[in-house]
């Protein structure tokens, strides 16, 4: 079973980024060249750039109608001036809730780990983007180091939420986006792992509960969760704070919990906010 | 799960919402078409499970429909496919029903094609986007569409498999996996080949022209 502390290593020892020993690793697995895999990577970048500018105009509507707006309410906010939390974690939510209102109205995003997941990690390093310099060279680098740490989240755990419930979509989405963003502002490989491990720390339990089984309620909204629970964790980490129990050992318990979990509450919309008065008039009104 | 790569977790690219109920219900439409071998122009389709029961809000009756006009998951169109299929002369109903013990995602096609050939087929989302042919008119079969795969209608007696992998072996194709199943003894049988090498058209002309064999098809992968 892969460990992203073996990953580590290797890159502490050969003076290299995390992203880097990933790439290296993929190019011998999947018997492809790194022009191959970049420009794959880059296929990639531009649709998840291209759903953050669709969900931002905010015309569409899901089919449910319940969901599509709320990322040009964030933005326009922001855009006259009233952010609470400032210009990075405002564009943020904003792009987070953009992309998954997109794939809630039938709009192309990417995969990232899961469709129901799919803003956090382009929200938070296209806020990132914004916010100081960097490279596309840099950010399709960083997507390699979110896409790796979803390889260890994928095999040591699940990122599913009808196994692991939503610590497992939005949850590895955000220790994705938090490993990634801290390689994308100049951090060491050891403190992506940190990043990654307070990210993931913050999601454990976290119960995947769609009103009407659809990905709306509360799925968008938790992509903004999970894209602020990345800058911060990545905040932290680049400041020199450490993870108490290592990313491996956190990714595993993710996994035993999701185990443990009630299956009311792995998508089957039986428990949580599926079963709410609110929720249960919604299912009846709709479907 | 097995072991991944990197666009396992960042991918696919898709249209929403629902890597399962949405993209694998297109990817579902596109292999039931390529059973078909044709252009469809009457399908009914029957969705069980949670397909029936969450299908509308996640466009999985617009998904299904989009793959039997041979849409990929990832085509803006998706939302369109009832009009476009209108368009193109496809006659479609969509109903729930229970098709027995499946998996909750699945899906029961049948489909009439322009040149009149009629096709059952039943298959399943089983998660990720990731699909499984389980029934071909009647027979049970496996099929993921991530091989070249070869389906093949034959008499069952002594030989014809022997015949089938040895054409094979002389067109240097190499067989990743196979299954055979039978109506019973002695009757029709079907053949399900999967394999490492593409299955060209002329292949397929000498395996149609084996003694014994009723059908042959071959299926490009998704």
């Amino acid at each position: 079973m892969r460990a992203y502390e073996v990953w580590i290593i290797e890159a502490e020892t050969k003076g290299i980024k995390i992203s880097e020993v990933i790439l290296q690793n993929q190019i011998e697995e999947l018997e492809q060249s790194e022009p191959v895999l970049i420009e794959r990577m880059r296929t990639n970048l531009n649709v998840m750039r291209e759903s953050v500018q669709a969900g931002l105009v905010g015309k569409r509507r899901s089919l449910s109608g319940l969901v599509g707006g709320d990322a040009a309410k964030v933005e326009s906010h922001r855009e006259k001036g009233g952010s609470l939390v400032g210009e990075v974690m405002s564009g943020a939510i904003a792009k987070a809730l953009a992309v998954a209102e997109v794939n809630a109205c039938m709009g192309k995003i990417v995969a990232a780990p899961t469709a129901g997941s799919c803003g956090v990690l382009p929200a938070v390093l296209l806020a990132v983007e914004e916010s100081r310099q960097v490279s596309e060279r840099e950010l399709l680098m960083a997507l390699f180091t979110a896409a790796g740490l979803g390889m260890i989240l994928a095999e040591r755990a699940s990122v599913s939420g009808a196994e692991g419930g939503c610590q497992a979509e939005i949850g590895s989405a955000a220790a994705m986006a938090a490993a990634a963003a801290v390689e994308l502002a100049g951090g060491s490989p050891r403190q992506t792992a940190d990043a990654a491990a307070i990210a993931m720390k913050s999601m454990l339990g976290l119960v995947c509960d769609p009103v009407g089984g659809l990905v709306e309620v509360p799925c968008v909204k938790r992509n903004a969760t999970g894209a602020m629970i990345a800058l911060m964790a990545a905040e932290m980490a680049l400041a020199g704070v450490k993870s108490a129990i290592p990313v491996d050992e956190v990714i595993d318990t993710m996994g035993e919990i999701g185990k443990q979990m009630s299956c009311s509450l792995k998508e089957t919309a039986q428990g949580g906010l599926a079963v709410t008065p609110t929720g249960r008039r919604i299912q009846a009104d709709f479907l | 799960m097995g072991k991944s790569n990197v666009f396992d977790l960042l991918g696919p690219i898709m249209v929403g919402p629902s890597s399962s109920h949405t993209a694998g219900a297109v990817r579902l439409g596109i292999m039931a078409k390529k059973i078909l071998g044709d252009e469809p122009v009457e399908g009914t389709i029957v969705l069980h499970g949670s397909f029936a029961k969450t299908g509308k809000g996640h466009g999985t009756d617009l998904a299904l429909v989009a793959g039997l006009l041979g849409m990929n998951p990832d085509d803006e169109r998706i939302p369109d496919a009832p009009k476009i299929a209108i368009e193109r002369g496809l006659n479609f109903s969509l109903k729930a029903g229970d098709l027995g013990d499946v998996h909750p995602n699945s899906v029961k096609f049948d489909l009439v094609a322009k040149n009149g050939g009629h096709v059952q087929v039943i298959g399943s989302s089983i998660g990720g986007g990731t699909i499984l042919i389980r029934e071909i008119n009647g027979f049970q079969v496996e099929i993921k569409g991530d091989y070249p795969t070869l389906v093949i209608l034959h008499q069952d007696i002594p030989g014809v498999v022997a015949q089938v992998t040895l054409l094979l072996t002389t067109a240097q194709i190499n067989i990743a996996r196979m299954l055979v199943s039978r109506e019973k003894r002695g009757a029709q049988a079907l053949m399900v080949l999967e394999t490492d090498q593409r299955i060209e058209e002329a292949v397929l002309d000498l395996l149609r022209k084996l003694p014994r064999i009723n059908q042959a098809l071959a299926i490009e992968p998704l």
